[in-house]
């Protein structure tokens, strides 16, 4: 089942709608990669509302994700992780170290906003152009 | 385990059905204990009270107790059921446990009157030898089935009270409070066992979403002690937190936990702690972006 990444002005938004399978994941970090670059993106968001189980894979995947797309620019926020899938994760020691998480949708934007923000105002922003 | 108890405790001969012979060395037994009840009972009350037993009774009360003890236990033995004086026990139980009356004590009365009476047999057969060891064949299995019934009944008494205040104390739970927009304060209080730090996670959990928290101060003030278990746990609920993006704030370690923590070793480096509940929801404030101001500071001077 094939995720759809949707474009939000400068981030990419990957909705999970369904359990994935192993080669679901590894499908999907390819295509957010490849379209980091192909949209420039400086941000890209997954969201994993509709997850409730969460496996070792997945949360390799994920953090893969982040780690690479930093590579090629942009910040990776995972949201909506479920209240009881969180605490899953912690019991098997599966924490995304290192990968920026929020609420919901709505607090990934405004964190990628917030963090676009200060990376200006440390003079590493990109030159924009009117 | 009443069920067990009463397998493992049966006498090969069986007193629920008991030999003819049996049933009529009991009936003898029965009528010599009531014909000294009176010396018996005094005996045994003396004994109690030389044994430092029974300390938090007055001795009236122990007097009064030993006698019903007693009828009830002659009672056992001449009907050679036990429902009676289960029942008797748990009630017996239900008034003195409040009153720190302790088990070795319960199950120390029992085992003194057994002495006694058993003293008595002595003193009455000591010349009929062979009939003293028949009156004791029948009356030993009885008197041991009497005293694990005392015991046991004591025993499930005591741990029907603690199952009891157990659940009152799970029943008082932790509440998770929003002192602000996106703010939420968890005040841990007692004594954190796994089953409770589960619950506490699953809450908190709950509420940073029902809420939309954004930052979380566990006060944990009012917790005693803390061990690397402990520890553990407050780590994952501070991990499961940031994976729905609120971040949270530990104030109010004391000093001993803090001196615990640091010489078992357990690694609390990530986690922002903050010395005192003041503090931490002042840095909450500060992560949440407002700023508390006196109001002179607000009103534009004149």
């Amino acid at each position: 089942m094939e995720v759809p990444i949707l474009k939000q002005g400068l981030y990419l938004i990957a909705s999970i709608q369904s359990a994935l399978t192993d080669a679901d994941l590894s499908e999907l970090r390819e295509a957010l990669i490849q379209r980091v670059g192909k949209f420039r993106a400086r941000g890209v968001i997954v969201d994993v509302t509709a997850l409730d189980v969460m496996d070792s894979f997945a949360v390799r995947t994920l953090r893969d994700i982040a780690h690479m797309a930093r590579l090629r620019g942009a910040e990776t926020v995972i949201v909506g992780i479920q209240p009881e899938v969180a605490f899953a994760m912690v019991q098997l020691g599966l924490t995304l170290k290192g990968v920026a998480t929020a609420l919901d949708l709505e607090e990934g934007l405004a964190f990628l906003d917030r963090h676009a923000q200060s990376r200006l105002a440390q003079g590493k922003g990109r030159v924009e152009h009117d | 385990m009443a069920t067990r108890s009463k397998d493992r405790d049966t006498p090969p001969a069986g007193i629920a059905a008991p030999t003819p012979d049996t049933a009529a060395l009991l009936r003898e037994l029965v009528a010599h204990l009531r014909q000294n009840r009176t010396q018996l009972r005094e005996e045994w009350a003396r004994r109690i009270t030389r044994a430092q037993l029974l300390t938090a009774m007055t001795e009236e009360e122990i007097f009064a107790e030993a006698t019903s003890v007693y009828d009830n236990y002659v009672e056992a033995l001449e009907t050679g059921t036990f429902e009676a004086l289960q029942a008797y026990a748990r009630n017996l139980s239900e008034r003195i446990i409040p009153r720190g009356v302790e088990t070795h004590e319960v199950v120390g009365i029992v085992l003194l009157l057994r002495d006694v009476l058993a003293r008595s047999l002595f003193g009455k057969y000591h010349e009929d030898f062979d009939k003293l060891n028949r009156i004791l064949d029948a009356y030993e299995p009885a008197a041991n089935r009497i005293a694990n019934t005392v015991a046991v009944g004591f025993v499930q008494e005591r741990e029907r009270i603690i199952r009891q205040q157990q659940e009152a104390i799970r029943e008082l739970s932790t509440p998770v409070l929003q002192v602000r927009e996106r703010l939420l304060i968890l005040p841990i209080i007692g004594v954190i066992d796994p089953q409770r730090a589960r619950q506490l996670t699953e809450q908190l959990l709950r509420a940073i979403r029902t809420n939309r928290a954004k930052v979380v101060v566990i006060d944990i003030t009012g917790v005693a002690a803390m061990d690397s278990n402990v520890a553990n746990h407050l780590v994952q609920t501070v991990e499961a937190s940031r994976l729905l993006g609120a971040t949270v704030i530990v104030t109010g370690l004391s000093p001993e936990i803090a001196q615990t923590l640091v010489t078992i070793g357990v690694d609390l480096s990530e986690m922002a702690t903050v010395g005192d509940l003041q503090g931490g929801i002042e840095e909450a404030e500060r992560l949440l972006g407002y700023k508390v101001l006196p109001l002179e500071e607000l009103t534009p001077k004149q």
